[in-house]
């Protein structure tokens, strides 16, 4: 085929590339898990899908840890006295299962495991911005989980993973500790953002304008700027706590005439946008799967980029929705109920975007598809759930039951670890190399999906009968309903179970995937699978949009003509060439 | 339509509180019930009408249609417009409490509720209540945050320590009602457990007057003897004369006037904060100089002395 010549920005400076197809090789010799090998190598690499990689194995592992006390968690409740534990160890355990779900395995999961594989090979650049901030990053988040983990274990803390006080701070002093390691945790978010920040405005490969960036670039984009702005939050909060604790001043304590309301304010600040950083990201893989499997133009993409912004800003005006029965003041209760109905409308609009995109499509129910269809049923529910929670009487009634516990694990286990399957069955043969068993795999969804909601859909009924959350004992009424639920839990738990072995199994004995298994536009899927060590052995040319699924295949993988192992010759030579060069054929 | 969700809900046992909850709740529930039901058959639909027939499928290009958009932003809108004003309206109901409210003082404390009369009786756990009539519930936590939630009326609030929150309700007939301690607070919170008992009118008058008087006499008697043993009387009077501080006639829930300019309806917060903290708000015309009753006087000492100025009315 020929090279052509193209003009990839109309403004006035046009520049003019020479362009020319590469096809990835399907069966490639060097790649980034061979390129440098052994423990240390792995330890103290800079490559951003190493890193990545290095982040999922983290996440998995806390998360098999959460998991598990889930499991206990669920058992304990069959009966509605004592089943096996103790009440102290039941709030030790609701503590740290809430706590490591969500700071050591949503907050990381999607953008610093996921993202950090797949977003500068979307972007067609060699790597982030800042590869040792990457992996400085990194080592905070150990570092972080670690000292927080120790923190929790070894002081028995039973605040739950919101730490009110005065409950926190009269037990013992461990609450600081176990904040000290969530701000450590939280450095490492900061620096990621910043870092995906930089990458996404600097790095992009020549074309890649703001309207042809992929929807989860924007996710992870809108999900970078809130961890840069909340995140510093809870430092001060740590301050506070600090300062009350070493220095007897009154801020939480109402014993020193604090204010204890104060501290669900601060908590909440931060919190509240903390579960837009769960959840926006998985917008993102959401956009990338529905279109590949439905080969098809996303519908609406200026909707669903900018809805992810708005999420991320009116995010910030919500927090208050968490205390509308603490004793906060009328009109503050009244605003936060009101600005929390505004960030529903995005998410709506995202919804309705994308079920507009499969219309007319051609649609193919493999494994990432079918996650996307449970997610957006689940996900779902848990926003008009959430919405029955914004609305001030309900709340009353409804606050602090297991309706709220049901919601949030609609969303945040429905929604972003749901899309997080969805990534990674997506990504998995383009980080291996290698395809799953797509049976097995289909099992597996529908375990999952069948154990979640007989899990969680009996929590909304016992909640809004009145069933408290965070109860050791119950009374009798609501035995059938957490039976119910615990059976639910085991299904699920057999389910993730057989996930993790057949996606162990598919590294040993799985099919070689191919550069581009799903047929996506996506520039990812333009390097081989796995990928090089530099992602692509040429620089990246954009043309067309990574949804342009009605333009032939012949029109992507393009990329400089006379660019070798990843360099743009204008990077060695600073002739950004306006002068027109002679269309070549190959 | 609202039956169609009642399995959803305990039954309601004060619907002057309630009422407006369930409906709403009925309302958002059904409007849930059908756009999950659209958007579940139109994905499905899509899945099997478009399915995958070749590796070679055509699809059409189509970015976006701003008629759809809008349409699809404004609707939703305006629902979640109806939902606020419904849920604020039912709110405001719950956080205005009828004039002819019969009170009760509650304490919460890690793990149990105690509930004291006017009378001075005070009972635990069980908080014994007349029907038809309104109830003011005034709470106040002596050690971490608890939470006071009865499933049947559809009323919680959290309860602090150092400040007083309210909750009311009107139990229509006689009865039991179970109360759960929502906000979490340790070991035992799971069985911090009460009851409301519902008496009719006379069957609760008979009922009070069986607990006596609690030994110490009535909260209002208690807050006297406190307000002149503790010296509080020789700065305020209590017949409306000046003194060093303001009198205490007519002082509850009069707009009081702070010499910063700003001002406050002396309600029990207020009247507390004065006690141990005199010094945040001083009252026009008057000067610093009333000492901290921090540590002199309990928490009940203080409700029972509010008590007591209640009572002072012009
Ligand atoms: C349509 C969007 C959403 C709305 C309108 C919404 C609304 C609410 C409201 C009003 C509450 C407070 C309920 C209460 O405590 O009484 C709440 C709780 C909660 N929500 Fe959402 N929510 C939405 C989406 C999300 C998402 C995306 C996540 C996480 C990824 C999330 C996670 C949570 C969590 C963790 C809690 C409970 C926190 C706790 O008390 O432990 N929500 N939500
Ligand atoms: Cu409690």
């Amino acid at each position: 085929m020929a090279t052509t010549e193209v003009t990839p920005s109309s403004s006035g400076n046009v520049r003019t590339l020479k362009v020319k197809r590469f096809k990835p090789s399907e069966d490639p010799k060097n790649t980034y898990l061979t390129d440098e090998k052994g423990l240390w190598a792995w330890m103290t690499t800079v490559d951003h899908k190493k890193i990545g990689l290095m982040y999922l194995g983290s996440v998995a592992f806390f998360f098999l840890l959460g998991g598990v006390l889930a499991l206990l968690l669920r058992t304990e409740l069959l009966t509605p006295a004592k089943t096996f534990i103790e009440a102290d160890t039941y709030n030790q355990f609701f503590t740290l299962h809430g706590a490591i779900m969500v700071f050591f395995v949503l907050v990381p999961s999607i953008p610093a495991a996921l993202g950090n594989f797949v977003l500068p090979m979307q972007l067609g650049a060699k790597d982030v911005a800042f590869p040792r901030l990457n992996l400085a990053s990194f080592y905070i988040y150990v570092i972080g989980a670690i000292f927080t983990f120790i923190a929790l274990a070894n002081n028995g803390l039973d605040t739950g993973w919101t730490f009110y006080t005065p409950y926190s701070t009269t037990s013992s002093s461990s609450v600081i500790w176990v904040t000290l390691g969530v701000f450590i945790l939280g450095f490492s978010s900061i620096l990621t953002g910043t870092n995906f920040i930089s990458t996404i405005h600097k790095m992009r490969a020549p074309g890649i304008t703001w309207g042809k960036l992929p929807l989860n670039i924007w996710a992870l984009y809108a999900t970078s700027i809130i961890q840069v702005l909340a995140t510093p939050v809870l430092a001060i909060t740590l301050l506070l706590l600090t300062m009350e604790r070493f220095l007897g001043i009154g801020i939480f304590d109402p014993a020193l005439g604090g204010d204890p309301v104060l501290f669900q304010h601060f908590f909440w600040f931060y919190s509240h946008p903390a579960v837009y950083i769960m959840i926006v990201p998985g917008f993102g893989i959401i956009s990338e799967v529905i279109t590949t499997f439905s080969k098809k133009h996303i519908f609406g993409y200026w909707a669903i980029a900018l809805s992810s912004l708005a999420i991320a800003f009116i995010g910030f005006l919500v927090w208050g929705h968490h205390m509308f029965t603490s004793g906060q003041s009328a009109v503050a209760t009244t605003v936060f109920s009101f600005l929390t109905f505004l960030v529903g409308i995005p998410t709506g609009i995202k919804i309705l975007n994308w079920i507009a995109t499969l219309y007319k499509g051609s649609i193919e129910m493999k494994t990432p598809m079918l996650y996307v269809f449970i997610f957006l049923f689940l996900f779902s529910i848990g926003g008009f759930t959430g919405i029955m929670l914004g609305a001030l009487s309900a709340d009353i009634h409804l606050h602090d039951t297991y309706y709220v516990v049901a919601h949030f694990h609609y969303v945040m286990m429905g929604g972003t670890l749901i899309a997080l399957l969805a990534g990674l069955h997506y990504w998995w043969p383009k980080m291996t190399g290698k395809m799953y068993n797509e049976f097995q795999a289909k099992i597996g969804a529908v375990l999952i999906f069948v154990g979640f909601n007989v899990t969680f859909l009996p929590q909304f009924i016992m909640g809004s009968q009145g069933m408290p959350r965070r109860y050791y004992n119950y009374i009798d009424q609501f035995t059938i309903f957490h039976q119910t639920s615990t059976i639910g839990s085991y299904i699920l738990g057999v389910g993730f179970l057989l996930i993790a072995y057949y996606l162990m199994k598919s590294l040993f004995t799985g099919e070689k995937a191919g550069s581009n298994p799903w047929g996506s536009r996506g520039l990812e899927w333009q390097a081989t699978s796995p990928p090089d060590f530099h992602n692509f052995d040429h620089t990246p040319v954009i043309i067309n949009g990574p949804y342009d699924y009605h333009k032939p295949m012949e029109e992507f993988q393009l990329g400089l003509a006379d660019s070798h192992n990843g360099h743009d010759p204008s990077h060695e030579a600073a002739e950004v060439t306006a002068a027109r060069k002679k269309v070549e054929s190959n | 339509m609202g039956s169609l969700f009642d399995f959803m809900l305990p039954e309601l046992k004060s619907p002057m509180t309630g009422a407006s909850t369930d409906a709403l709740m009925a309302f958002i529930h059904i409007v849930s019930f059908i756009i999950l039901a659209g958007v579940s058959i139109a994905m499905i639909y899509f899945a099997i009408k478009y399915k995958r027939k070749s590796e070679n499928d055509k699809t059409p290009l189509i970015t976006h249609n701003n008629t759809l958009e809008i349409t699809w932003s404004v609707i939703p809108l305006l629902l979640v417009f109806v939902v606020f004003g419904w849920g604020y309206k039912g709110w405001l109901n719950l956080k205005t409490v009828p004039d002819n409210a019969y009170e009760i003082q509650v304490s919460a404390y890690k793990w149990g509720w105690t509930f004291k009369y006017e009378t001075g009786a005070q009972v635990g756990n069980e908080v014994h209540v007349p029907a038809g009539r309104p109830v003011k519930l005034v709470m106040q936590s002596q050690d971490v945050l608890h939470s006071f939630f009865v499933p049947d009326y559809r009323i919680k609030q959290d309860v602090l320590p150092n400040r007083y929150t309210y909750v009311w309700f009107q139990a229509e007939e006689a009865g039991e009602s179970q109360v759960f301690c929502t906000e979490y607070c340790g070991t035992s919170h799971s069985d911090m457990l009460a009851k409301v008992i519902v008496h009719t009118e006379e069957d609760f008058k008979a009922w009070l007057d069986e607990q006596g008087t609690g030994g110490g006499g009535t909260p209002v008697e208690r807050g006297e003897q406190l307000a002149t043993l503790q010296g509080c009387v020789s700065c305020h009077s209590v017949d409306g004369s000046d003194g060093i501080g303001p009198t205490w006639q007519g002082l509850w829930e009069q707009e009081r006037n702070f010499e910063d300019g700003s001002s406050e309806v002396a309600d029990q917060n207020y009247i507390r904060e004065s006690i141990l903290d005199p010094g945040s708000k001083i009252v026009e015309g008057y000067q610093n100089q009333m000492v901290s009753y921090e540590g002199r006087l309990s928490d009940d000492d203080i409700s029972d002395i509010i008590e007591y100025i209640k009572t002072l009315e012009e």
